[in-house]
């Protein structure tokens, strides 16, 4: 076996067990711990396909980011040695009976179909290559939607602040 | 089978799907707001995963799948930050996050 299928297996096995303890565990922290060992071998597995780019922006925004903002939020809003109480059988059964079949169905999709691949060489994507096609208005450009990315990120900046933000006039409280 | 360094495509496919489906499940179980925004990225992480795929193992020559699961990452901040925020004003309101506790819309 190649190191890259070895650092698969790991990865792969990774994301399952983690996946699962994310959305199983009755703490909320080790859930919000879980889910961020998820993303950690997804930019892993970003490494392995080759788009160092990617992972990178993987580790920084989504495990940086995203997982502190919802530790943030915890601390904020839950006991954290409360535990959840056990979701009744019948709601896990069903869920897991929905999640089960709904796999299946994609993944014989996935097995029986045959995929062609296009012959073109392989691009090096490098951070020249990166820098160049999100600014080009040309066929291979990217500047409409990564302006409309800044727009939308602005509006939900602005927006969380308002929505967060204290003392918003109410009947029953006086306004500041 | 459509190989890249040792590794079928059909491997990564099925293993965003088995996350795909985790997602949904406890999407479907949780009842508190944090855990099911977890569950929905865990959902979009596994989009990605899709999109990087297919365009390492079927388009090596363009860039779409990358860009794509660029500007889904940065839509998934975005809707992190306005989630939480909306969570932490809730918070405030009801003194619990759990969604079966909270029921008035209008305040």
């Amino acid at each position: 076996m190649e190191a890259k299928q070895i650092m698969f297996a790991i990865f792969a096995l990774v994301i399952v067990v983690f996946s699962v303890l994310t959305v199983t565990s009755r703490r909320i922290l080790r859930a919000a711990v879980s889910l961020l060992m998820v993303l950690i071998a997804t930019a892993g597995l970003y490494f392995i396909l080759n788009y160092q780019f990617m992972a990178a922006v993987q580790l920084t925004l989504y495990a940086g980011g995203i997982v502190v903002l919802i530790i943030f939020s915890i601390l904020l809003t839950s006991q954290i040695s409360h535990k959840f109480e056990r979701i009744e059988t019948k709601k896990a059964f069903f869920s897991a009976l929905a999640a089960v079949a709904g796999a299946v169905v994609v993944i014989t999709t996935i097995l029986n179909h045959s995929f062609s691949a296009d012959t073109a060489a392989a691009a090096e994507v490098d951070m020249n290559l990166i820098g160049r096609s999100l600014l080009e208005t040309g066929p291979d450009g990217y500047v409409l939607p990564f302006e409309v990315i800044s727009v939308l990120l602005v509006a939900a900046m602005i927006g969380a602040i308002v929505i967060a933000k204290k003392g918003s006039p109410h009947k029953d409280e006086p306004a500041k | 089978m459509i190989m890249n360094s040792g590794i079928p495509l059909e491997f990564y496919l099925v293993l965003a799907t088995v996350m795909f489906f985790t997602g949904i499940y406890g999407f479907l179980t949780r009842r508190n707001l944090i855990t099911m925004l977890m569950s929905v990225e865990l959902i979009l992480n596994s989009v990605n995963i899709n999109f990087m795929a297919f365009n390492r193992f079927l388009f090596p020559g363009k860039l779409e799948g990358h860009f794509f699961s660029l500007f889904v990452i940065a839509v998934a901040a975005a809707e992190a930050a306005v989630a939480i925020a909306i969570i932490i004003n809730i918070y405030r309101r009801f003194t619990t996050i759990n969604v079966e506790d909270v029921n008035q819309m209008k305040y």
